[in-house]
């Protein structure tokens, strides 16, 4: 945990934004290599995602990752042994459905994500109203309970997220669900400005971040972006030298620093 | 003692339900409930949902005595007629109280999904009836088996979506669904068709439907003097046997039966029986049971009936099996198959084929002699013609091979 929100948080203090690579796990291509690689075109942290049956949060890219890395059997401790295997020197958090977790148990998703050097997990159907066993359970084995901010969300629930954050919040940038859009919706920034107040806990812009220029954009006042579909898209296609190069561009556009 | 009123404020029964969604449909979910929580004691709302329910849907629906089923089996067998409402089965309770609580909430539009395409038609009519706008996702395999209710829910100007993605039946119908909603949020109302989803979603659709059991309990007091013996109602989502089994939870002689779609065998993929084959799990923001693999995927499954074929059940279902409140036992694709023969040929009615497998059931006399039963015949078969029709050519076939 302390490994991602501080190495978050010293972006920041450089005056940088932070870069955050998603990538569908079990997905034909999406293997340690890959990760290497992506922690070596610069990211910050890197998003691995456990694919699962039913992926409502997600748009079609996703969907149609999820469905390819379930088909070439993906498990979610495979996946889990992917980022052991990967090793990279950048900080590891997992996105998974709520389910694959409650099936292992909560407690013995955590035993493997700790030992693979996981530093978040992400579960997008768990909010934080049904969230409190699993926060508790992730802060005593040190990995960041991470959540989910959106727009529409009230006063009162921005404030919960607020207080139940560690490592950074996912602000969602708009209505819907991941994957590329036209533009930056102005959601985005209300998002983080309605969270800004409450904590100092880093705050990333995900869903629909789809060209570098929005990244830059959102970084405009965001702490940095988390990427998917943009990438994965490359991925399905079988493009892995286009993602990665997808990843440069995007880190050339995200700032190291304040310089 | 009687059970506990349920959900508690968290959305639960027991252990079952809650809220398993991403952030951004939150607040559209506490909205919901808290409008709910207002308008179901409401004298206005409720006066206006009975009198559509009166003069535009039918109600009350008959009870039917059905004689020379009964004559056969040895039981006394009533049918609680949801058949005979408009659109031709029991979600029509639903969907107009849905509708209703949508134009309170100001939402301009409803998106719905439909397995069998019931539901999908009676959001389509509800929709038409208050001038808003409807989208109805429904899985591609069910267009096709289905195909009646896809053209009535076009001409009731409805849009239907066919999803595509899986194994295109009513579980991606309802992500689809989903997904659309937390793009729409702010000015859309999805009309849930079962008691499954997210909190207030499973007591919401209840609160709904337990129009046929309020009534039904009436009726057959007024005809057998007393309770029945057995209530039985099949059970994909669970709506209409939650409806059903509201008025008797707890009522003590009544045993409550959900009848599960048992498909073509126990295998994974051959049948729908999460009550009776699943284990607890998170689907459509609910824990309940669920048929699932050792990763936690949703499994695939196999029905006969559009309308069961779901790998989910509503929290409040898994609650009653766990309280021993009601019991879950599952009827295959050929004793749904006799059923719905029994039914057309000793009483003249062509049910739909989801409550065909509360009939099949019994037609394994499963009960003691002379039991009083209460049945809820939760639809129609017009839409199932082509299905049965075809079934029964293979059984015809198999038979003379």
């Amino acid at each position: 945990m302390r490994d991602l929100e501080a190495a978050l948080r010293a972006r920041r203090d450089a005056g940088g934004r932070a870069f955050v690579p998603y990538v569908t796990g079990g997905l034909p291509g999406a293997d340690a290599e890959l990760l290497r690689a992506l922690a070596e075109a610069g990211a910050d942290a890197i998003e691995v995602g456990i694919p699962f049956s039913d992926p409502v949060m997600d748009g079609g890219v996703i969907q149609e990752a999820s469905r390819r890395a379930l088909e070439a059997g993906a498990r979610p401790l495979r996946v889990i042994a992917t980022v052991a295997e990967a090793d990279v020197d950048v900080p590891v958090v997992l996105m998974t459905y709520y389910n694959p977790v409650l099936r292992l148990g909560e407690e013995r998703f955590l035993e493997a994500a700790v030992d693979a050097g996981v530093a978040g997990v992400i579960v997008p159907d768990l909010p934080v109203d049904e969230a409190e066993g699993w926060r508790e359970r992730c802060l005593a084995c040190g990995v960041a309970p991470l959540f989910l901010a959106a727009p529409g969300s009230s006063p009162v629930r921005f404030r919960r997220i607020a207080e139940a954050a560690r490592g950074f919040v996912y602000c969602v940038s708009t209505y819907g669900v991941t994957g590329e859009r036209e533009e930056l919706a102005g959601t985005a920034e209300e998002v983080v400005a309605a969270l800004r107040p409450l904590t100092d806990v880093p705050l990333l812009v995900g869903v629909g971040i789809g060209t570098p220029e929005q990244a830059a954009a959102a970084c405009a006042f965001a702490d940095g972006v988390i990427v998917g579909s943009a990438i994965v898209r490359r991925l399905v296609a079988g493009d892995r030298d286009g993602a990665l190069e997808l990843a440069r561009a995007f880190r050339a556009a995200v700032p190291r620093s304040g310089a | 003692m009687a059970p506990p009123e349920l959900p508690d404020p968290r959305g639960r029964f027991g252990p079952y339900g809650g809220r398993y969604v991403p952030e951004v449909l939150i607040p559209a979910l506490e909205e919901l409930a808290a409008a709910w929580a207002e308008l179901r004691e409401d004298p206005m709302f409720r006066g206006e949902l009975a009198a559509l329910l009166r003069d535009y849907v039918g109600r009350p629906s008959p009870l039917t005595y059905a004689g020379r089923l009964s004559e056969a089996l040895g039981y006394r067998i009533y049918l609680k007629r949801e058949d005979l409402n408009h659109t031709g089965a029991h979600k029509i309770n639903n969907t107009l109280g849905q509708v209703l609580l949508a134009k309170r909430l100001g939402k301009s539009r409803v998106i719905a999904e439909t397995g069998a395409g019931q539901h999908g038609v009676a959001t389509a009519t509800a929709a038409a009836l208050f001038g808003l706008p409807c989208v109805v996702y429904m899985g591609e395999e069910d267009t096709r088996r289905q195909a009646p209710n896809v053209e009535r829910m076009r001409l009731l100007g409805a849009e239907v979506v066919a999803v595509t993605a899986g194994q295109r039946t009513l579980k991606e119908a309802i992500n689809e669904a989903m997904r659309d909603w937390a793009a729409t949020v702010r000015h859309t109302h999805y009309v849930f068709g079962t008691a499954a989803g997210p909190s207030p979603f499973p007591a919401l659709v209840r609160d709904l439907q337990r129009v046929i059991g309020d009534e039904a309990r009436e009726q057959f007091r007024e005809a057998e003097g007393r309770d029945p013996d057995a209530v039985v109602a099949c059970v994909g989502g669970g709506s209409n046997a939650i409806g059903t089994f509201a008025a008797f939870i707890g009522v003590p002689g009544v045993t409550l039966y959900g009848i599960e779609a048992g498909g073509r065998g126990e295998g994974v993929g051959e049948h729908c029986r999460s009550l009776t084959l699943g284990e607890p799990g998170v689907l459509h923001g609910a824990y309940s049971y669920l048929l699932q693999d050792a990763d936690g995927q949703v499994a695939a499954t196999h029905s006969i009936s559009a309308g069961l074929d779901y790998p989910g059940v509503g929290p409040e279902h898994s609650y009653l099996k766990d309280a021993g409140l009601a019991r879950y036992e599952a009827a295959t694709d050929r004793e749904a198959l006799e059923g719905f023969r029994a039914l057309a040929t000793l009483e003249g009615i062509l049910p739909a084929l989801e409550p065909a497998h509360a009939i099949g059931w019994l037609l394994r006399r499963p009960l003691p002699e002379g039991s009083r039963v209460l049945v809820c015949l939760s639809g129609r078969g017009d839409k199932d013609l082509e299905t049965v029709r075809r079934a029964l050519a293979a059984e015809g076939a198999d038979a003379g091979a």
